[in-house]
This record gives C-alpha cells, sequence and structure tokens, in this order.
C-alpha cells in the first residue's frame, strides 16, 4: 500500500465534521443548536492547538519526546539530589583533571614546534669528558658546517642579556645571538620586516635587532612603524629589522626578546678552545636523525686529530630538537596523563555503580511503565536521556574545572621557569583539547546511558514487578565493586600518605631557622657600568650614594648591599686557610659574600660574639671579617676565634675575625648551612650588587619606588630581579619543588578519596539494595534495627579495614622510595600516618552511614510483599 | 484517569492506554473519530474522558503506524466523517496489549485486593 502524506486541510476537514457530529448528537440529547454547538467546541480543546500538533507530528515529535525525556530525567536526578550531585561531581572531577592535564600534553608534546617540518630539526652539542651536552666553538661550528653532508642547513645560537638604554634607565632584557641563517634553518619567517642577511654576522654585527612578538606588544606598544626604529643595546646604537611571529617560541635560548647576530670577530671567534654556542641543523631529506650523529662523530674525531690541542676528547652529539625541548617533561607528563586517565576510569566505574544502585531500585517503576504501555525502545530512550543529562552536567562543569585549571596552574609555576618552558604559553582550548574533551565526555556518556540498560531486561519488563531481581550478574558486580574499592581506598591511602609527608616537609621548610626575619624586606640586583666605576673609590662612592638615596626614601628603616642574597643556590664559594692553624688539610670551603655595614641589622641577624661591621672598616683600616655559627664551631671549637686571622691566600691580606654572626641560612632552604665568612663592602666594593631594603611599607608596592630613587642616582644602572624576599624564599628551587609536588599529590589524593568514598557508598548501597528482601526476613524474624545497621557497618567496615591495611603497607613502602624528596620528617611519620587513617575511617563511615540507615529503616512487611 | 488537563509528564503513560481503548472501539468495526469518543466515554461508564485533540493525534499516530486505516463516508445522519476501520497489524497489538493488561490488573488485584484498607481515624 502506497503511503500518501496526508494533508493539513484534509486534518482540519475531519475536525470539522467532528464538530458537527457532536453538536447532533448533544442536541439529540436535548440541547438547543447553539449550546450543543458551543459545548462541542468547549469540549473539542483548542482546534488551533490539534491543527498545529498534527501539523508538527512528523518532524517535531522525536524533539518532543527528547525534550520531555530531557525535562523527566531532570525531574528523575532533582528528586534525588545526593546522587545527582555525586555523580556529577565525581565525574566532573574524573572529565576535568583529564581534560587539564591533555591540554598541558598537548601544548608540550602533541602541538607541533612552531617551526617548519620541527622534526627534521636537530640540536647539535659537542661532547667532553664530563659530558654530552657542551658547547661548540666558532671554528668548530664553521668545519662542522663545512664538511658534513647530511644538514641542508646549519646554524648556531647562544643565550644573551643586553643592557638596553631606555627613558626610565637602563633595563636588562633578555636575548638571543643567532648567526645569519639561524631563522632560515628554523624555517621561521618574520611577522614585519626582514630577516638577517646571509654574511650579516660577519659585516654588521650586533646593529640589527629582530623582537619577538611578545615584546612587540609589551615593549613597544605594538606600534605599526617599529621596523627602522633605533634602539640602544650594550650602549651600541642598533636598528630593528623585524618582528618575529607570534607563536614564535625557541626554548633552548628562552625567554628570547631580543635576537642579535652573533659577533664571531671577537677574541673568542678565533680560538678553536673557546665554546660558546649550541648548533641548530636541519637534516637533509631521508636523513636519519643517527646517521647525522654518527657522521657528526666522525668529523669530530678528524678535527680531534687536527687540532689535538683544543679538540681533545672533544666528539660531536646530534639529538632531535623536539627532544632537547620537551624530553624533560615528556615522562612527567605521561605520568601525569596516565594517572587522570586511571581517575577517570575509576571515576567512570563509581557513577556506573551508582547508576546501578538506582536502576535496581527503580526496576518496579520500569515495569510499571512498561506495563502501562512505554515499549522498551521507549524505556531504552528514557535511560540513554538521563545518562547523556548527568554526563551533560559533568562534564559541563568539567570542562569549566579543567578551563579554571588551565589558566592557575601556570600561575603556580614561577615565572622563570615557565619562560624556560615558552611552549606552555600556547596552551588552551584549540580544536584538539575541544575534541579530546568531547570524546571522553562521549565515552562517559555512553558507558552511563549502557550501564543500567544492562541490568534490565525488557522483555522481561512484569517480571520485575514480582521478582526480588536477584540473579548472578548482581553478584558478580558486587565481588568486582568490592575488589575495586579495596583498590580505590588503598590507593587513597598511598596518595594521602605521600601528600601528608611532603606538605609536612613544605611546612618544615619553611619554617626552618633561616636566621633573619623575611618579612618587609624589598630586594633587587643593580649593576653599575663597569668603565664608569672603574676604581675601589669610585665603587664605594657608588655604594655609598645607592645606601644614602635609598635610606632617605620615607618608610626605610634600614638598607644593606650584599654580594648575594640568601636562600640562594648556596654558590659563591672560596677556599680559605687560618693563619693560626697551618694543618687544616684541604677542601676548607666557604661561602664568602660582601655586605654593607647595616647588613645584619637590616636582615635582623643575631650577632652572637664581637662586633658588626663599622663604616670606619675600610680601605685604610686593617681588613676584618664576620664568620658565621657553623665556621665558628667547625674551626674554632674550643676557642674564641675573635682576633684569629683567615685569608684564601695566609700570607696576603689576611682578614681579622672581629665577630660572629648567627647561622643565615646562604642556600637552599634543605640543606644545612655552610661555613660562610662576610666581609665589609667597603674593603671589597663592587659596581654590581643586591641592595636589600626593610621598610615599613607593602614591600611589593615599594619595589617601584626602589628602582626610580636609583636611576636618580644614575640612568645608566641596570635594575632587575626586583621581589620581595618572601617571594624570594616562595620562589626558591627548593619551596617551588616542594610546594608543587605537595600540591600535585595532594590533589590526586583527594580526587583519590573522594572517588573511594563515593565507590564505598555504591557498592554498599547497591548491597543493601539487592538484600532488602533478606534484610526484611532478617527483621521479620526478630533482627533489631541496630543489628542491621551493624550488619552493613561491617560490610562497609570490612573494605576500609582492607583497603586501610593494603594502603598502609604501600604507603610505608611509598614513604620510603620518596624519602629523598622529604624535608625533616621521617617517610614512617606517625602522626601522618594516624591523620590519613583517620581521614579514611571517617570518610569510609560517612560513605556507609546512608545505605546502613536506609537498610535499618526497611519495613519487613513492605520488603517481603513487595520483593 | 484522562482529563483534558493531563496533558504533561503522564502522556507517554497515557498514549499507550489510549491506543489501546481506540483498537479495541475499532474492533467492533469502522467507525469516525467522535463515534470512537463517544463510545470510550460511554463504555467506560463515564470514567473517561478523552481529550478531543488527542485523540485525533492518536488516531493519525495509528494511521502511521498502519495499525488502522482510514476513508472519508457518509455518517447514519449524513455527515461527511473520516471513517477508522483495523488493520491486521493492529488486531495483533490489541490481542498482546490486552493480555498484558489483563496480567497487569490481575496482579495489581491480588496485591490491592486482599483485605481492605482501614482508614486511620477508623482504627
Amino acid at each position: 500500500m502506497a503511503k500518501r502524506k496526508r494533508s493539513a486541510e484534509d486534518f482540519a476537514e475531519e475536525i470539522q465534521s467532528h464538530l458537527e457530529l457532536e453538536t447532533d448528537a448533544l442536541k439529540r440529547q436535548g440541547l438547543s443548536e447553539d449550546a450543543a454547538l458551543q459545548k462541542a467546541k468547549s469540549e473539542f480543546g483548542s482546534v488551533s492547538v490539534a491543527r498545529e500538533r498534527f501539523y508538527l507530528r512528523g518532524r517535531a515529535e522525536w524533539l518532543e519526546n527528547l525534550v520531555r525525556d530531557a525535562r523527566f530525567a531532570v525531574r528523575q536526578l532533582l528528586k534525588n539530589p545526593g546522587f545527582t550531585a555525586t555523580a556529577v561531581l565525581v565525574m566532573a572531577l574524573g572529565i576535568g583533571a583529564s581534560v587539564a592535564i591533555f591540554a598541558f600534553v598537548d601544548a608540550a608534546l602533541i602541538k607541533p614546534l612552531p617551526y617548519e617540518s620541527p622534526s627534521r630539526l636537530v640540536n647539535l652539542f659537542e661532547s667532553n669528558l664530563t659530558g654530552p651536552r657542551f658547547h661548540l666553538s666558532y671554528l668548530d661550528y664553521l668545519d662542522w658546517k663545512r664538511m658534513n653532508s647530511v644538514f641542508s642547513s646549519m646554524s648556531v645560537y647562544v643565550q644573551n642579556d643586553f643592557m638596553l638604554s631606555t627613558p626610565q634607565g637602563t633595563r636588562q632584557v633578555d636575548g638571543v645571538r643567532v648567526s645569519d641563517g639561524f631563522f632560515r634553518t628554523l624555517g621561521v619567517r618574520p611577522l614585519l620586516g626582514r630577516d638577517f642577511h646571509d654574511g650579516e654576522d660577519l659585516t654588521s654585527a650586533s646593529s640589527t635587532v629582530l623582537l619577538t612578538y611578545a615584546e612587540w606588544q609589551n615593549r613597544y606598544g605594538a606600534r605599526p612603524d617599529i621596523v627602522g626604529q633605533p634602539v640602544t643595546l650594550n650602549g651600541t646604537a642598533a636598528t630593528i629589522i623585524g618582528v618575529l611571529p607570534r607563536d614564535f617560541h625557541f626554548a633552548p635560548a628562552a625567554p628570547g626578546g631580543f635576537f642579535l647576530t652573533i659577533a664571531p670577530g671577537d677574541n673568542c671567534g678565533k680560538q678553536r678552545g673557546c665554546h660558546n654556542f649550541l648548533g641548530v641543523a636541519r637534516l637533509k631529506d631521508g636523513v636519519a636523525v643517527a646517521a647525522a650523529d654518527a657522521e657528526m662523530k666522525t668529523i669530530a674525531e678528524q678535527l680531534e686529530k687536527k687540532y689535538p690541542d683544543t679538540n681533545r676528547n672533544r666528539g660531536a652529539n646530534v639529538i632531535s630538537l623536539t627532544d632537547m625541548i620537551v624530553g624533560d617533561v615528556r615522562p612527567i607528563l605521561m605520568v601525569l596523563l596516565s594517572g587522570a586517565g586511571l581517575l577517570l576510569l575509576i571515576a567512570s566505574v563509581n557513577v556506573a555503580s551508582l547508576l546501578l544502585v538506582r536502576t535496581e531500585n527503580r526496576k518496579r517503576e520500569i515495569a510499571l511503565r512498561g506495563a502501562l504501555g512505554a515499549t522498551p525502545a521507549r524505556l531504552m530512550r528514557q535511560f540513554v536521556t538521563e545518562g547523556l543529562v548527568l554526563t551533560t552536567c559533568g562534564s559541563l562543569l568539567g570542562f569549566g574545572g579543567a578551563f579554571t585549571a588551565m589558566q592557575a596552574l601556570p600561575r603556580l609555576i614561577p615565572a622563570d621557569r615557565i619562560a624556560s618552558m615558552p611552549y606552555l604559553q600556547g596552551m588552551g582550548l584549540n580544536a584538539r583539547v575541544v575534541g579530546f574533551a568531547l570524546i571522553v565526555s562521549a565515552i562517559a556518556g555512553m558507558l552511563f546511558s549502557l550501564a543500567p540498560l544492562l541490568r534490565i531486561s525488557f522483555a522481561n519488563l512484569r517480571q520485575g514487578l514480582t521478582e526480588g531481581g536477584r540473579n548472578a550478574a548482581g553478584t558478580l558486580w558486587r565481588r568486582f565493586g568490592s575488589n575495586l574499592v579495596v583498590i580505590e581506598l588503598a590507593t587513597a591511602m598511598v596518595l594521602l600518605v605521600g601528600a601528608g609527608l611532603l606538605g609536612k616537609s613544605f611546612y618544615r621548610l619553611m619554617h626552618v631557622n633561616m636566621g633573619l626575619q623575611p618579612q618587609n624586606l624589598a630586594m633587587m640586583r643593580i649593576s653599575g657600568s663597569a668603565s664608569r666605576y672603574s676604581t675601589d673609590t669610585a665603587k664605594v662612592n657608588f655604594e655609598h650614594r645607592i645606601l644614602g638615596k635609598l635610606q632617605g626614601l620615607p618608610g626605610v628603616t634600614s638598607v644593606a648591599l650584599s654580594s648575594d642574597l640568601p636562600v640562594g643556590d648556596g654558590d659563591g664559594l672560596k677556599t680559605i686557610a687560618f693563619a693560626e692553624k697551618p694543618n687544616l688539610g684541604d677542601h676548607n670551603e666557604v661561602n664568602d659574600r660582601q655586605v654593607s655595614t647595616g647588613y645584619f641589622a637590616t636582615l635582623q641577624a643575631q650577632m652572637l660574639r664581637g662586633r658588626g661591621f663599622a663604616e670606619s672598616d675600610d680601605s685604610s683600616s686593617p681588613r676584618v671579617t664576620i664568620i658565621n655559627q657553623t665556621l665558628a664551631k667547625r674551626y674554632f671549637p674550643n676557642e674564641s676565634p675573635l682576633g684569629q686571622h683567615i685569608g684564601s691566600d695566609v700570607s696576603k691580606y689576611p682578614l681579622e675575625i672581629v665577630g660572629v654572626v648567627d647561622d643565615i641560612r646562604e642556600g637552599p632552604l634543605e640543606t644545612a648551612t655552610l661555613p660562610a665568612m662576610y666581609m665589609p663592602s667597603n674593603q671589597e666594593p663592587d659596581s654590581a650588587f643586591f641592595v636589600i631594603v626593610r621598610t615599613s611599607q607593602v614591600p611589593q608596592s615599594f619595589l617601584p619606588q626602589m628602582d626610580a630613587a636609583i636611576h636618580q642616582v644614575d640612568p645608566g644602572i641596570a635594575t632587575y630581579n626586583a621581589m620581595t624576599m618572601d617571594d624570594h624564599i616562595h620562589d626558591s628551587q627548593s619551596a617551588y619543588f616542594h610546594r608543587s609536588s605537595a600540591w600535585l599529590v595532594g590533589s590526586f589524593a583527594g580526587m583519590a578519596l573522594l572517588l573511594g568514598v563515593v565507590g564505598l557508598y555504591g557498592v554498599i548501597a547497591y548491597s543493601v539494595s539487592q538484600r532488602t528482601r533478606e534484610i526484611g526476613i532478617r527483621m521479620a524474624l526478630g533482627a533489631h534495627r541496630d543489628s542491621i545497621h551493624r550488619m552493613v557497618l561491617r560490610e562497609a567496615g570490612r573494605l576500609a579495614i582492607v583497603g586501610i591495611a593494603i594502603g598502609l603497607v604501600f604507603s610505608v613502602g611509598a614513604g620510603s622510595l620518596m624519602r629523598g624528596l622529604l624535608f625533616g620528617v621521617r617517610s614512617w611519620d606517625a602522626s601522618v600516618l594516624c591523620a590519613v587513617v583517620g581521614v579514611l575511617a571517617a570518610a569510609a563511615l560517612l560513605a556507609s552511614y546512608l545505605p546502613a540507615r536506609r537498610a535499618a529503616s526497611v519495613n519487613p512487611m513492605d520488603a517481603l510483599r513487595a520483593e | 484517569m484522562t482529563t483534558r488537563k493531563n496533558t504533561g509528564n503522564r502522556i507517554a503513560l497515557l498514549q499507550g492506554t489510549l491506543d489501546l481503548l481506540i483498537l479495541k472501539t475499532l474492533l467492533l468495526g469502522p467507525c469516525h473519530g467522535q463515534g470512537v469518543a463517544s463510545a470510550i466515554q460511554r463504555r467506560s461508564e463515564e470514567v473517561f474522558f478523552v481529550d478531543h485533540g488527542s485523540l485525533y493525534l492518536a488516531l493519525q499516530r495509528l494511521e502511521d503506524k498502519e495499525w488502522i486505516t482510514a476513508e472519508w463516508g457518509l455518517s447514519e445522519n449524513n455527515r461527511r466523517a473520516r471513517f477508522y476501520s483495523l488493520m491486521p497489524k493492529g488486531r495483533a497489538q490489541l490481542i498482546e496489549k490486552t493480555s498484558e493488561w489483563q496480567r497487569l490488573t490481575r496482579a495489581m488485584e491480588l496485591i490491592l485486593g486482599n483485605g481492605t484498607i482501614q482508614n486511620p481515624e477508623e482504627a
């Protein structure tokens, strides 16, 4: 039978005929013509609505059903806010964490580097006896370039800071020196202006400058006439010839900024033994990295034979540029991504188990709806819609979280560290990240839509009305779920212990005695022109003018200068000897610092013995030094160090010890303080040093004033690394490392804990829902509600105890594995272990309390009759 | 059970019911929409009130599924009307759904029917 589509007119005609028939029928019941027509019309309802619905029926029915299903699903989910919130939150966590970490992975590992065919680029090093990654000399570079047959082009680069003259004074800027063909090797063309010409590094070194896009934007306000502008770097006039593309970055010489050509005409360029460049080259088509490496090693051997004086033991090392740039972060990111993936998997299984519990509880509702005429397809669609609504909410929340994390995480990394990872700046919601997020959500959606369907046999819907619904699949699920929960709890335990140990380490680290009061200290490094302040007198004078100027600023309580900052890298060592102790042996290395008179007072360090420095300790008076407590204890354990003499060369300028100061932490926070000695800057002056100001103001907001005041003394002074002591300590390598590892492990631990708790809840609730009938029988036979309560709690407790016990074993193992990361905390820290066990036990109790209460409140009659 | 206000959340549930009632009415012979509506009302002793708009859409839906077929004809009092009649597919559906309903009602009766429910105030 050919199906003809019925017209709307035909439908309208049918309604008209209905009204007539209805009127006739009503008239037969004795109504008047008008009254009958009126009643017929009113009983029909809105004719236009019926016609509209007919008109829309074909196209809109599925949509209408979808909307209706979605609304029903939302209502169903809202009816059980605890379930919905848990499921959405767990899913948001899983999806959020994996998407955020994927964004990092994408930025670092997937997104191609911003060069032409980046996989064909390699980085070149010279190797020596110390290691495989050392610089090339300029002459070696020329020979490598001439002799090789594997590269289509080869260039060199070196990171280099420049002193930029600006109207506000001299500033240190980041830069790179490159050989003429550097950008052509990379396949990068300037966005504005031109590239360096061939041979430009020989003819006009340092007179032309390419800017990075960021530098053009930030320092020059993106002015369109930037090309051709003059710029003064290191006191030399140069011209800006171009701007690099926006996405360009070159991590090996990051952060970049100003690109100048190398200056091979200097002394270093003429000596084969002077190594100061790294090479970058493009492989010829069909040449593998290994083949290039082999050929370059052969060339290095030939050079070694030819120039035995300079090239002894100097080999070649070729590695792919991509490996060089992201090789270090790849394993970390892969571990993080696997962690996030695992988290997502556990989260999904947990949500699926929650859905199963719900399905179990709704079995009779489903059976009833089926009996009332809902087709299996319609019911299935209902469940799929619910799964999709749930997934959509969870995914949206997860994307929001991931997006926030993507913005926030790079800010947790100190600026100089993020500068060495320029590829992370391109991180964000690009097509790949969005695609990944959608795929993850789609899989989750599918899982959550289908999980309930597995537990419902639509062919036997009616059985749901009468049958208890216990079967092998349910038992299997319970067993699987129980094992999963044990693993989840154990994982959470290990991660929580790790986070606790790292957190406690960090706390200990930040509360280590630094020997100084870090609050309200503003600091920056300044560097005066070496030619202008060449004599000691000029340097002392320069120091005094700076100190005097800063002392006069409002809110300044004291001022000092120092050759190094406390809580640094611990470098700045010199070998010492004592006039009075000729037989000390080797390796007597101490930190040496040149500090001004007010240094100890400004830091609020404690003088233990003797005197501090005075202005009278100058070039005309005997040389003096103050030593720290560690030095005093090590070399003068049973005598007074005061009046003893110390020197790097005993015959020359022996310094008299005039005081002992309590240890100031010079090196990293976690390493023991080395012996240290301090010399008055008046006796060993310099034109470059740190200034440290103790102020009654907020030190952060004092820094600009400080900078301006220093440039009033001499606009040619370069100032950099302006920061507060608190930030300096906070951003120091060891604090950063401990903080970030504590945060990282802590966030994973938090998620693992939440998942473990939800998992436990899901399994116990499922078990209770399956055992309703059994519980009913127990109660009918006289079991007390308390004993039912206890029975359920016992089931949960067993899982929790097994999980915690396994977790404890692994925690102690993990703790001793990470011993190297800990500071001031034993890997077997009882307080951390107890706290974690307490947290887990409380969480497990919380997770099992709800299902236990539900079980205890079962009405035995209902349970027996209904099931 | 069915009132004209009830077009909200229980429509999915009603749809099946109404379909079944229509099929049952048509089992007795071809009939137009108004006739189906009044027959359902009459035979349910006025318990069911059929929303006429929904009825015609339901008829259309059954026609689309080829459970029933329709043609224009003349009513007993010579009005032009669209007459619906049962198709084999519809008859099969009717048998299946009816037995389902009977089992359901029997089950409901078994549960609800044994013993009267006392009003708490009377207890």
